[in-house]
């Protein structure tokens, strides 16, 4: 089936999130559709899978004009979306899940379970897509939900399938399966659209590739001659640095030391079972690994947040283990936690306000417990310049800035202060490459400071890319280290699955 | 704790590996331990507090007089019997205590605390005769407001919507169940106490799907709207036509054969309409929420409401379904107040039982067959509350009739946590 898109423009109060967007996929093709985060890629296949109607434009099946009012009818039509936040009900099983919507029935509405789980397996046998109906959707990795997830549209006879970040979440080797699945559905004449921000990755496996920046289609690309450079530079709009620049630093003494850490939940299972690694001053220690093995924990339990079960934590040669947040930070520790929005900053506050969250109790921003409002301002006006946060206005409220600018004020409260460890997590999830690109120039900056940092990232990328010693988190256990020069992503990616060493 | 659950691995797998086996075993000596101290002091609180004081026998009857079978009344020695139980209890508590029943520990619990409430009825019977037939029948009627109440906030919860107006609802049915009852009969009645669910869930459903209403609110102003109206209603209209509120008891319907079977006959199977209508309820939902289309469709708007929106199943639609159909329930459950026991309506009568209804559901796991179960142990309480003011007991009046709610707050506590709620209970669903 081939998919036209024809002058789709979407408006939102005060944003133009798609401008005139027109695009072609093919039978047996597989277009990959990139752009940054905002660029208008979510919004352009909530209107094709008829969540959102355009103000303009028309989506052509086979040359016929198509009407959505609704997700239904994109389905009725072929088409099959897979979400980057998958569609499934964990406590379902997957033919449930499967099947939801199109149930078979037997009279008097009674689910035909039997011939739901034929109707899956002949699915999964048909398109090599192994996976038990009977198994529970939360006891299986992500990568099997996502197989899953892709049953759940070819079951409903979709011949296009608009695959929205699918690879945000898998394992490098998950990745080579998943591109695997996709080979197959293409030999047997799908259309596939594949969303990215990843680069490398549209180029391994799309036919043609097609740029989104500011809701506009500014560009085709030929994956057989496109490189990432020339991608990322259409992305953005002006020439990026993928490559981060590291100089040698010189290693100091151990500013974090973990010895045996085991932080448990509420029955006594362990998120984290004896970890035990040290970060030494002027060293960046990357923390890889699959999202919920341990890494939240991690960060909480080294922040203060969390309460560990046994081991020891210590900071410059002290026992902090069990010191509050607030003395840890203090004490001289940073954190650019995993969650802006949760943890990072209040949506409702100033951008001055967001700036002293951490020290507004301290000289000279509160004097006799009154904030001093001026002293606040000056000092917000120089870090939203020196960090730069745009707009510069910072009286504007958290809310109303943008995924990297938000990251970036975070960055500038968190690293303006001079303390020897920062902790970052995920600290350029879901924003823009310039503003990645910016924050890793300020975390190589801390390295070549002398600070001791401790990045966790799901991005094996950013890890290789600002690691001096990659630590590998595994079901709650260190199972492997290795210097970024020792090693490969694919190796990595064996321990991130479970490999031990 | 942010940590998205899809990604967290299964429990299961956390028993795989030796050492993290053992982490869990200090976990349970120490569980084990505190679990054994607690049923020592039970043991020591029938052995030097309830035995001493227990002379002659206890005599329990397990037959009604005008029962075909007759079974001749159970009769112990009160003093003997209660050193015999404490010694049961105490032995529980030594082998928890040095051993541990590791998984079976809430099991053995369960039955230490039943031991425990047998040891009360033994103590509180030393000397005279009690009908412990009367009791366990009075036990399915007490849990019968309380199961169906609690199938009422399963109704809507596993929709999505959190339906804390179900004592509402019930004193809504009883309400209007008995003034139509009284007007054209127990059926019509019934009939209209059911449709007075069905309107106050209506308008849960309206504020709580269209206008996104914070679901508590709604819940707590559907309570006291029906309780200020059903009271003004009560002082102006009922007591002025006293005809309006005197409607005719649903008697109880002896089912053949299996009437006749001793103890189980009287409790199960000669009962009111009402709560014969609960088993059927408890039966057939727990059959349409896991066996048919429109169950699959319902849970899964409760769970992931915009996953099943992207399927094409109408959000709204289901969830009004569901919130009027738990409403329903909660009115015709209303109904045995008036309707299945007294025939007539007094001001707030229900008692809080909506509450205990929504706590049955909580300890029952959003589950028909486990609410039911819980509701049980309220009814059971409820009952013995009842029973032990008519024979004489030392313990005071006042303490009996909290028993009921304490028995909830110790479930509640001692339970919740483990199972759990559907995901998107309480979240209303914006389409995007």
């Amino acid at each position: 089936m081939e998919l036209e898109l024809r002058g789709i423009t979407k408006r939102f109060p005060g944003v133009l999130a798609n401008d005139n967007v027109n695009l072609t996929a093919r039978s047996g093709m597989v277009l990959a559709l990139i752009g940054e985060n905002g660029a208008g890629k979510s919004t352009l296949m909530n209107v094709l899978s008829g969540l959102y109607q355009p103000d303009e434009g028309e989506i052509l099946i086979d040359g016929v004009v198509q009407k959505f009012p609704g997700p239904g009818a994109a389905i009725a039509a072929g088409i099959g979306m897979v979400h980057q936040h998958f569609m499934l009900i964990p406590v379902f099983s997957v033919f449930e899940n499967v099947v939801l919507g199109v149930e078979p029935t037997k009279t008097g509405g009674l689910l035909d379970r039997k011939k739901a789980r034929v109707e899956v397996k002949e699915i999964s046998e048909k398109y090599g897509l192994a996976v038990d109906p009977d198994a529970l959707v939360e006891s299986l990795p992500v990568g099997i939900q996502q197989r899953v997830e892709i049953i759940k549209v070819l079951l409903r006879g979709a011949r296009i399938l608009v695959f929205d970040e699918p690879t945000a979440v898998l394992t490098p080797q998950e990745v080579e399966e998943f591109f695997g699945i996709v080979a197959e559905l293409k030999a047997r004449g799908a259309t596939i659209i594949f969303i990215t921000h990843k680069l490398k990755e549209a180029l391994a496996i799309a036919d043609d590739i097609t740029v989104l920046r500011d809701g506009k289609v500014v560009g085709n690309a030929d994956p057989k001659t496109a490189t990432p450079e020339v991608l990322a530079e259409m992305m953005v709009g002006r020439p990026i640095d993928l490559v981060v620049d590291k100089t040698e630093s010189v290693l100091g003494a151990p500013v974090l030391e973990l010895k045996g850490v085991t932080v448990t939940d509420d029955f006594g299972r362990p998120y984290l079972n004896e970890v035990s690694f040290q970060v030494l001053a002027g060293e960046i220690v990357g923390i890889a690994g699959i999202q919920g093995n341990g890494q939240t924990e991690l960060v909480e339990v080294i922040t203060g947040m969390m309460s560990l079960a046994e081991g020891t934590i210590s900071f410059e040669g002290a026992d902090i283990s069990h010191l509050s947040p607030r003395k840890r930070h203090a004490a001289g520790m940073a954190h650019v936690p995993e969650d802006r929005n949760e943890s990072g900053m209040v949506g409702s506050f100033t951008v001055a306000e967001n700036l002293i969250l951490d020290s507004y109790y301290t000289e000279p921003f509160s004097k006799g417990g009154r904030l001093q409002r001026a002293d606040i301002a000056t000092s917000a006006i120089g870090l939203v310049e020196a960090y730069d946060v745009r707009p510069p206005h910072i009286e504007n409220t958290g809310s109303a800035l943008s995924g990297g600018n938000a990251q970036k004020m975070i960055v500038a409260r968190e690293f303006s202060r001079d303390v020897p460890l920062l902790v970052c997590s995920q600290p350029t999830r879901g924003i823009d490459v310039g503003s990645i690109e910016y924050i890793h120039e300020q975390i190589i900056r801390k390295r070549q400071e002398g600070k001791a940092i401790l990045i966790v990232s799901t991005e094996l990328d950013e890890i290789f890319a600002l690691s001096d010693r990659i630590l590998v988190l595994f079901d709650g256990k260190v199972v492997a280290e290795r210097k970024p020069a020792e090693t490969t992503p694919a190796e990595i990616g064996l321990f991130m699955a479970g490999k031990t060493t | 704790m942010s940590t998205p659950p899809i990604d967290r691995q299964p429990i299961e797998s956390y028993e795989v590996t030796g050492k993290r086996t053992k982490e869990l075993t200090r976990r349970q000596i120490k569980k084990a331990r505190i679990t054994g101290i607690v049923m020592f002091v039970l043991a020591a609180i029938v052995m030097f507090f309830l035995a001493p004081a227990a002379a002659g026998t206890s005599t329990f009857g397990l037959s009604f007089a005008d029962e075909t079978i007759q079974l001749p009344p159970l009769s112990v020695p009160s003093q003997g019997s209660l050193w015999v139980l404490a010694m049961v209890l105490g032995f529980l508590g030594a082998t928890q205590f040095f051993r541990g029943f590791q998984s079976r520990t809430t099991v053995i619990l369960g039955i230490a605390f039943a031991v425990f409430v047998f040891s009360i009825m033994v103590w509180a019977t030393a000397g005279q005769e009690f009908s412990l037939i009367s009791m366990l029948v009075s036990t399915i009627a007490r849990a019968t407001p309380i199961a169906l109440g609690a199938l009422s906030g399963i109704l809507c919860e596993r929709s999505g919507v959190v339906n804390i107006g179900i004592e509402g609802m019930l004193l809504g049915g009883a309400f209007t169940g008995v003034v139509m009852g009284s007007l054209l009969g127990g059926w019509v009645g019934l009939l209209a106490a059911t449709l007075t669910g069905g309107v106050l869930a209506l308008l849960l459903a309206v504020l709580a799907v269209n206008f996104r209403v914070d679901q508590i609110i709604i819940g707590v102003v559907i309570n006291i709207l029906v309780l200020g109206l059903t009271s003004f209603l009560t002082a102006q209209v009922l007591v002025k036509n006293p005809d309006l509120n005197n409607a005719p008891i649903f008697q109880a319907l002896k089912i053949p054969v299996l009437g006749d079977i001793p103890i189980i006959g009287p409790m199960f199977f000669d009962q009111t309409i009402i709560v014969y209508g609960m088993f059927i309820l408890i039966a057939s939902v727990t059959f349409m929420l896991f066996r048919t289309r429109w169950g699959l469709r319902t849970r899964s708007v409760g769970e992931n409401p915009k996953a099943a929106d992207s399927l094409g199943i109408k959000v709204a639609k289901v969830r009004y379904l569901a919130v009027v159909y738990g409403g329903m329930v909660g009115g015709f459950a209303g109904a045995w107040f008036t309707l299945g026991t007294v025939g007539r309506f007094d001001e707030g009568m229900t008692g809080g039982r909506g509450f205990i209804g929504l706590a049955a559901m909580i300890v029952g796991g959003w589950n028909p067959i486990g609410a039911f179960f819980a509701a049980l142990i309220f009814g059971f309480s409820d009952s013995m509350q009842q029973k032990f003011a008519v024979i004489e007991t030392p313990i005071p009046g006042e303490f009996l009739a909290m028993a009921p709610y304490l028995v909830t707050i110790i479930i509640v506590a001692g339970l919740v946590g483990r199972a759990r709620p559907p995901a998107a209970d309480g979240q209303p669903y914006e389409k995007e």
